[in-house]
């Protein structure tokens, strides 16, 4: 089809209000201006003068669930966040600084992690960062691991070789916070005969530093990472993830916010559930499931894996499960918004965002909600109670492995 | 990605193909390139916008037109097909097809329509309304619904009408963002308890009146906003379609793509297809921006993509043309006599659209493709405002297309 990929499409904006039914923020939050209004609409007077940029702007969860609805193709998350990166006069703060470098905290609180974590969970712990840090005392922080996978994966002492290797880019939450999801794509992969690599350097995606307006850094880190990825795609492997908005970020931010080329490898940066589900849909590769696995799973589709399109992926893995019952919860934001719903000036926009999924969770009979995205399941767990897992930690977990070895001929 | 069909374009005509197909045993696939023309709902449907009988008037229609390819039988069998479906999913339909009733416009004037929502403002005999005294409810700040010209028009028709000015506490929060106090927003808030605060400050405003008149922004996301209002409201409650976004319509693609996937359809919004492989005269699969390489095959395709809104259609300075596939399209002459200069008088552009042979093959380079059909508001041959067709057009085409796959592949079975 014929596509409007111009940098700033906003002529093509009919001003059919589409966008406005679909955006989670601008039904709870009049002080935000609203995607056409904040996008399209606004850019016409920027255009004509700067000061007309409004800082409400900041308000913007960057879901993109407004491009998804446009009948016109217009981008309008990305006119927003250009906007606020060229116009905005606002600097980072301290907090800000801090949330947004997910791998500098990652590493000095991976090593310290016994003891952040405890010290994170304390009520004063909690009144003093959000009166210092403006941090909500609500919110609770996700617990960080006392190794790290790369620490993990390098440790691994004996390795059989592979006739195939996909590289992995496990980014910040599996690194610091949840080694255990990369341990299960590494044992998923194995099985259908794939050896993993990592990239030779891997940088934090940086979506967190677009959020927070540190988009210097964030093209210098995405620039190292493209750098890498360039390296391992040349030798003809594919680059798989498990974090949507990882993948989302540097396969679309990465050139329409931050202005990086990344045309070469785009299409070799895909979620794991993809390049699995491509392998078994081409018969490449087969799994046999436990027989004993019995677990009523419902699926929360992120924004970002909504825009995406690639849910599809992970619903149709998990339905191949035979013990597995799939319910799907309604495609909507769960309110997070990645560092967003930390802030607190956010917080109670985040949480009434969420209500709707929230309600829906508690209302259904499952044992766990699998989505493909950590602060989804950071806000989910938090709010529902119910435990969130990663579609790729399902599969291991009703995985026959021996089976699946002989049946892709992996000793 | 294998189905049995494929169908570009994810609106009421996509929709109701999927749905009928996979009620059939197939396993469909939607793709739809952002939301559809239903978010501009009105909450009537047309079949053929004239006095009286709306098949009278379609048995005599030129070949050309959609409705003449699916023949009177048949669209009389797919339309008693379509009032007990939509009650299946939750919407409550009244009219019937032997003789139009009519809506009231946002502008106090009647059209001829097929079906009404049964809580929407309808007339069955123009010269008898069942009320002379009617209360209009407008929403303080709500920018797409003018109390005014609604009053005016009613008042040419002999309903005397008095306008009240209504608001809560909850819309002026949300009022302190004027520009999105659209149908939607105020949805969105007046759900649960709001309702019954909103039912007390619209019996203050009721008086004498016998109807009480309000815009559509009840009921976004079900019927229970609109049912509770109901009961509260001490005198009959009607609604009016507001400007776009419609809040019924809304509701109605949630409810038709809840359903479709319901019943195990799977559904992609927001991507678009790049591609086909075309060979002898069949379509072999397509791509689409989302999935890169994944090819998506099927054994047929439905063109469900829509108008000129929907881009189903384009123009070019001298041709139309549709973007998908590059299929044949039907348009006349010169750019300049595509249009009327008045506005309001039959435009020649909106007959414009894909090509098809009689059973709804699209055309490509003058032969018909044997697996892609053509449904819904791409088709050329008709004026879906002028003639008042464009929902009847979209569900009759819709059935009567997936009928024809499911005989195909049935025959196709037998020959085996």
């Amino acid at each position: 089809m014929e596509q409007n990929r111009n940098d700033n499409n906003f002529e093509q904006c009919i001003k059919c209000t589409v966008c406005t039914v679909y955006c989670p923020l601008a039904a709870v939050n009049p002080n935000f201006a609203g995607p056409k209004q904040a996008g399209p609409d606004g850019e016409r007077y920027r255009l004509k003068n700067p000061l007309y940029y409004d800082e409400s702007l900041d308000y913007c969860l960057n879901c993109k669930r407004c491009e998804v609805a446009c009948p016109s193709n217009v981008k309008i998350g990305d006119i927003i966040q250009r906007a606020r990166m060229k116009y905005s006069k606002k600097r980072p703060s301290l907090r800000d600084w801090m949330l947004a470098n997910t791998d500098i905290m990652g590493r000095l609180n991976t090593t310290f992690a016994p003891l952040v974590n405890r010290i994170l969970k304390l009520q004063a712990t909690k009144g003093v960062m959000e009166a210092l840090l403006a941090i909500d005392h609500r919110r609770s922080f996700p617990a960080y691991s006392n190794h790290k996978f790369t620490t993990w994966f390098k440790m691994r002492t004996w390795q059989r070789s592979y006739k195939h290797y996909v590289t992995y880019f496990h980014g910040c939450y599996v690194n610091y916070n949840y080694p255990q999801l990369g341990k299960d794509l590494v044992r998923v992969l194995n099985a259908i005969g794939y050896g993993v690599h990592l990239l030779e350097d891997e940088e934090c995606c940086g979506v967190a530093l677009i959020a927070n307006g540190l988009t210097r850094q964030a093209r210098k880190q995405g620039m190292v990472n493209l750098l890498s990825i360039r390296k391992v795609v040349a030798k003809g492997e594919q680059v798989v993830t498990t974090s949507s908005t990882c993948t989302f970020t540097m396969r679309d931010e990465y050139p329409s916010v931050l202005g990086l080329d990344n045309a070469d490898v785009r299409d070799s940066i895909v979620m794991a559930t993809k390049f699995i589900y491509e392998l078994m849909d081409s018969d490449q590769v087969r799994i046999a499931f436990r027989e004993d696995f019995h677990k009523r799973v419902a699926y929360h589709t992120p924004c970002h894996m909504e825009k995406l399109g690639w849910a599809v992926y992970s619903t149709s893995l998990l339905r191949m499960i035979p013990g597995l019952e799939l319910l799907m919860l309604e495609s909507q934001c769960c309110g997070i918004a990645g560092t967003y719903g930390f802030k607190k000036e956010n917080y109670v926009y985040s949480q009434k965002i969420g209500e709707d999924l929230f309600k829906q969770i508690k209302s259904m009979p499952v044992e766990v909600v699998a989505t493909d995205c950590e602060t989804c399941k950071w806000q989910i767990e938090m709010n529902s109670g119910i435990p969130v897992v990663n579609p790729i930690s399902i599969l291991a977990e009703a995985i026959d492995f021996e089976k699946t070895k002989k049946l892709n001929k992996v000793k | 990605m294998r189905f049995d069909t494929i169908i570009i374009g994810g609106g009421l005509s996509g929709l109701m193909a999927g749905i009928n197909l996979m009620q059939r045993g197939q396993r469909c696939l939607i793709i739809s390139s952002g939301q559809s023309a239903l978010h501009f709902f009105s909450g009537s449907m047309e079949l053929y916008g004239v006095e009286g009988c709306p098949m009278e008037a379609i048995a005599r229609l030129p070949e050309s037109h959609p409705y003449s390819k699916i023949g009177v039988d048949n669209i009389q069998a797919i339309i008693d097909t379509v009032k007990p479906f939509f009650q299946e999913i939750g919407f409550i339909f009244n009219g019937d097809s032997n003789v139009n009733h009519y809506r009231i416009t946002p502008m106090g004037t009647l059209k001829p329509v097929w079906l009404t929502m049964e809580e929407y403002a309808h007339v069955t005999d123009r010269n008898n309304f069942p009320w002379h005294q009617a209360a209009l409810i407008n929403i303080e700040g709500f920018l797409d619904f003018h109390a005014s010209f609604l009053a005016a028009g009613l008042g040419k028709l002999g309903v005397e009408s008095r306008i009240a000015n209504v608001t809560l506490p909850q819309l002026e929060h949300i009022r302190k963002n004027p520009t999105e106090m659209r149908s939607t927003n105020i949805a969105k808030v007046l759900t649960g308890d709001v309702i019954q605060r909103l039912a007390a400050e619209v019996n203050l405003a009721t008086n004498d009146a016998e109807v009480v008149i309000m815009p559509a922004v009840v009921g976004l996301y079900g019927k229970e906003e609109v049912n509770s209002l109901k009961d509260k409201v001490y005198k009959p409650l009607r609604f009016i379609p507001t400007m776009p976004p419609s809040v019924p319509g809304i509701r109605m693609q949630i409810a038709l793509r809840h359903f479709f996937q319901k019943i195990g359809g799977v559904y992609l919004l927001g991507d678009s297809v790049e591609s086909g492989i075309i060979r002898k005269n069949s379509l072999l699969g397509i791509s689409t921006t989302n999935h890169g390489e994944m090819r998506f095959e099927a054994d047929n395709y439905i063109m469900a993509t829509g108008s000129f809104f929907s881009h189903g259609l384009r123009a070019s300075a001298d041709a139309i043309y549709e973007p998908v596939l590059d299929l044949d399209t039907v348009f006349g002459g010169a750019r300049s006599k595509w249009y009327n200069e008045k506005l309001f008088a039959e435009q020649p552009y909106m007959k414009f659209g894909i090509a098809t042979d009689n059973e709804f093959h699209a055309l490509k380079e003058g032969t018909a493709l044997q697996n892609v059909y053509v449904v819904g508001a791409g088709l050329s041959g008709f004026d879906a405002i002028k003639e008042g067709c464009g929902a009847g057009v979209s569900i009759t085409t819709a059935i009567h297309v997936a009928n024809t796959i499911i005989n195909k592949s049935s025959n196709g079975t037998e020959q085996k």
